[in-house]
Parts: structure tokens; sequence; C-alpha cells
């Protein structure tokens, strides 16, 4: 455990250290699109992990990011405020679409469709004030004149970079935290038998809305955070059904019950996207969605634990040493 | 502790439960027999929450408590076992005590959870070991770990779903005597729902007879075995049996 705790450390005093060691602004563009987008899927594999498969996140994305966006462009408001008020709109409309679902046992593949819906809705309703909105064509915060602080605006990679692992780090620290809980088993039970948790004295609402509450919160930051950083968003790229199964994609790939799972994931599908984008160029565009859709099936088929979850548990299989044997 | 009024369940036009009232005392074993669907589970379902009533009222320690959600009835003391034992078989059997001794006993602290855990355990006669799984249990394993998850919650009054079903003899036996300990040593009351009447007979306070959905009769155990109408019920299906139960409840109460 020890030994853990100082690798871990040391990873992080290395992933501190490299902006400064290591400048070339591509790479480190790569890496803070990576840095946000873990941090996204990790929000999502919060609940996910227990079954409760939302393709409602790209909603509170969006939220997230045209929120802060609106509100900085037409009251002037910081994102310093903007951010929070953004991500409590979130969890106010996953509290309203979670609470009735989770009352009336909605559950499975119904409940999926419940948050495809969202996901829909946020996207049309982006769509539909394209006056304020942007509509498809995106939005774009106004640069700002005074402080950048402020404003949440900085020019320089580095900074970017830290804000980036700071959000990363903290997601991370949340999914220890639940795991560690109490309601991490509360939840687990309740994913394998509703009836039988609430028998044990779980309050089977409240637990899973919480953990809805959670992810929302998060995923709504993730989405703040990328606008900040991109200074343009767009429908199609921070909300709607497409970036809710891009999550549900890598938090599956990399592995959903490990923490650096949904990190492994947002790897494998930035990295994928970005070389769809330099060697097919605007000929490739949307196949990315394509790849992952093929890619997702074949995960759920023959590798459900995700690349990450299969090595971890591979490794712990070899150590022990196997009494069959 | 318990007084259940006029107590009715309808899905549609069926009467599941039609008007049944009883009560149960403080410490007492309660036996409720009656052929499959005579609406023991359906009374176990609403007394635990997981049915809303259509009418009559269930009074908890001075509380009204018909329509209450589950998790609210277990923290008021109430706790219960599944007819087929539901274990989480993603989690250790510690983590299946555990997490009924947290949240039966309104999370307090996951110390005295744990602690909870340990004794029920140990009351059931498992190992109390942390990283067993559920998978290595067999039937009447199961039995015993559901047994514990109810008894971890800190009930008063515990509804005993069935627990000999699919069990030999001395698993049975040892079962019953395992019900009469918890009253007993812990103090609990017990409703008790069960098919075998044998041994129920054997270890209950009180009988209770329902058949299609209304109580028949209601007293010890070796007056409703001998009472004619319990009898009929029984009669063709299940005659040996309550023969048997009879015998021996007017042994028990000649001893």
């Amino acid at each position: 455990m020890k030994g853990r705790l100082a690798a871990g450390i040391a990873g992080l005093a290395a992933l501190i250290a490299l902006p400064f060691v290591y400048r070339d602004p591509y790479h480190l563009h790569i890496l803070v699109l990576i840095l946000i987008w873990s941090f996204a899927y990790t929000s999502w594999s919060i609940m996910g992990r227990f079954g409760l498969v939302s393709l409602g996140h790209g909603g509170f994305m969006g939220i997230g990011a045209y929120v802060t966006a609106l509100l900085w462009n037409h009251l002037g408001l910081s994102p310093w405020i903007g951010i929070p008020l953004s991500m409590a709109a979130a969890g106010a409309l996953a509290l309203v679409v979670g609470y009735p679902c989770f009352r009336f046992r909605i559950t499975g593949h119904y409940f999926v469709l419940v948050t495809l819906a969202l996901s829909g809705i946020v996207l049309q309703v982006v769509t539909a004030t394209r006056d304020y909105t942007g509509g498809s064509l995106g939005y774009t915060p106004n640069r700002t004149r005074g402080s950048g602080l402020l404003a949440l605006q900085f020019d320089d990679k580095t900074t970017w970079y830290l804000i980036a692992l700071a959000v990363w780090v903290g997601g991370l620290l949340i999914w220890h935290w639940i795991d560690r809980s109490m309601s991490r088993y509360a939840l687990e039970a309740i994913s394998e038998d509703e009836d039988a948790a609430a028998a044990a004295g779980i309050n089977v609402t409240a637990e899973k809305l919480k953990i809805t509450l959670i992810s929302a919160l998060m995923t709504a930051l993730a989405g703040a955070i990328y606008c900040q950083y991109q200074m343009f968003i767009a429908p199609d790229v921070v909300s709607g059904i497409a970036v809710s199964l891009q999550m549900v994609f890598a938090a599956i790939v990399g592995g959903l019950y490990v923490s650096f799972g949904p990190t492994v994931g947002a790897i494998i599908t930035i990295l994928l996207a970005e070389t769809l984008r330099i060697g097919f160029g605007t000929q490739a565009v949307g196949w990315d969605n394509l790849v992952y859709g093929v890619l997702l099936v074949l995960f759920i088929i023959f590798l459900p634990k995700g690349i990450l979850g299969s090595l971890l548990e591979r490794v712990k299989l070899q150590r022990k040493p196997s009494p069959a044997a | 502790m318990l007084e259940v009024r006029g107590l009715v369940k309808r899905f549609g036009g069926f009467r599941a439960v039609n008007n049944v009232s009883f009560s149960v005392d403080q410490g007492e074993i309660l036996g409720l027999i009656g052929p499959n669907g005579s609406g023991k589970s359906t009374i176990f379902n609403m007394l635990s929450g997981t049915l809303t009533p259509t009418a009559g009222s269930i009074v908890f320690d001075g509380h009204e408590i018909a329509g209450l959600a589950p998790h609210r009835i277990i923290n008021r003391g109430i706790g219960r076992t599944f007819q087929i034992p539901r274990p989480f078989r993603r989690l250790s059997r510690f983590e299946n005590v555990a997490l009924a001794g947290f949240y039966g006993q309104g999370r307090h602290s996951r110390a005295k959870a744990e602690e909870a855990a340990e004794r029920a355990l140990a009351m059931v006669g498992l190992p109390t070991d942390r990283r067993a799984t559920v998978d290595g249990l067999g039937a009447a394993g199961l039995k015993k770990l559901e047994l514990a998850k109810a008894l971890a919650t800190g009930p008063k009054l515990l509804l005993a779903d069935e627990s000999l079903g699919g069990l030999d003899e001395t698993e049975m036996e040892q079962a019953a005597d395992m019900l009469r300990r918890i009253r007993d040593d812990l103090g609990i009351t017990i409703i008790w729902v069960e098919h075998i009447m044998g041994v129920l007979m054997r270890v209950v306070d009180r009988v209770m007879v329902l058949d299609h959905g209304e109580k028949i009769s209601e007293g010890l155990p070796s007056a409703v075995a001998a009472d004619p109408r319990v009898i009929e019920v029984y009669l063709g299906t299940d005659a040996e049996t309550t023969q048997a139960a009879a015998a021996e409840a007017r042994r028990r109460a000649g001893g």
C-alpha cells in the first residue's frame, strides 16, 4: 500500500514537471485533451460501473459548456461563478430526470432510453436557440480584455495542462473515495437486486440519485473546462448522443471497474481521432464514431472488463500462485 | 408489539389478502402457515414495505407503518429474509452482512456495522472470514447468510420467510433450533412463514393459518393442528404432515 502511494506521488510529480521540460505545443495540446476527456469519462464511469448506463451525459457536458459561455458573453459573469452555476444546472436536471426513473424503477434498457432522450433534448435546445448559442455552427466565449485569471482564459498550454491535470487528479480521488465508501457496496447491491438491497435497509432511490448527481456535476465541470480551453464549442463536440456514446465507449474499452480505465479509454479515443484526422483529413469526418461503434460491440462481447481491467486481472492472477497447479 | 387490522391487498380483481387481522406479542414466535397462494408472502411483503396494502393498518411499536418504504421499515426494527435467498454475489459474505448492518441500523458507523456483521455471522454459525465469497455456499449456507443479513439490521421483529425450503431433515431441525435461539438469546420476536408444518409446530408459540387470503384458524399449535378447517385445507396434499404435527404438538403440550 505504501509502495503504491509512493509510486503515485512520484508519477504525479513527473506529470507536473512534464510541461516545464517538454514544450512541444501540439503534444501538450493532445495531453490536455486527454486529461479533460479522461476526467469526463471518469465522471461517466462513476455511475456507469454500477450498471447505471447513461446516454445523457453528453447533455450534462453541453450544459456545463454552454451555460458557462453564455453567462460570460451575455452577463459578463466570470467562469469562476459561471462554472458552479452550470454545474448546479446540470445537477438539477440530473435530479429532475433521475428521481422519477429511480422512484418508479426504470432500470436497464429503459433507463438508457430515457437518458438518451436527455442528450437529444439538450442538443435540440442548443440548435433551436441558435440566436443565442450559434446553433450547429458553434459558439465562442468572448476574449477578455482584462485579467486572464478572472476570465479563466490562458494563452499558454502549460497553464491549461496544469489545470487539466488538477481536475483529472480530482476525478480520480473522487473515484477512489466512492470506491472505498459504504455507498459503493450499497450501489453494487442495488445493481444486483433492488428489492434485496431495500431489505438490507438501503434507500435505493436516494443512493442512485446521489451517485447520479455527483456524476452529472463532474461531467458539467468537464464541459466547462473544455469550453474554456478550446474557446470554441459546438453541439456535436460537447453535447448530444455522439458525445454520450463516446463516453460509454471510452469507459468500457479502458475498463469500467478500475480507476485508470477511463483514462486509458481517453488515450485510445483521442489518439484514434487524431490519427484519423491527420491521416485522412476531412474525408474521415465521422469515421471515428463508426470505429467506436464496431469496437464497442467487440469489447462488450470479448473483453467486458476493458483493456486495463483485463490486464490488471491477468497480473493479479500471475502474482497469486495458482492452487490447482 | 405488532397490530394488524383489516389488512387487504388486491391485485386487479383478485384479493390476495382479504381483511386479515392479527397481533404479535413481544418475544413471541408466531407461525404463519397455509397452502400455496394463501397470501402468506403477500402479508410478509406488506409488513416489510415491499407491497403497499390496499386497505388496513399495520401498527408497529405504536406507529403506523403501512405503506412506508422498505428501508424505513427496516430502520424501525423489522428485518426480513426472502423465501429464496438473495445474496449479493459481487460482494463477499462479510460485506453482504456488514452492508445490512450499516444501512439497516441507520448508517451510524462502519466499525459498528462490522461488529454487527461478526455477531450475526457467529449467531447463524458461519465463519467470520472477511474474504470468503458467496459462491462457496450451498443451500443451507445461503439460508444462513440470508438470516445473518436480516439479523445484522438489528431487528426487534424478524420476518422469516419459508426459511427451511430446500434443506434436508437435519438441516431443517438445526434451522428451527436457530430461530428459537434467536428469540431466546437475542429477544427478537419472530413471524415465521413455512410450508413444512412439522418442524414449525415444534418451535412456534402460536400459529395462524391462511387460506385463499383469509385467516381460517389461529391459536396454540395443538389446537390449530386439530382444527377441522385446517385439516380440510391440508388434507389430500399434506394430511400426513398435519397429523404428525398434531401428534407432535400434543406430545409437547402433554410433556
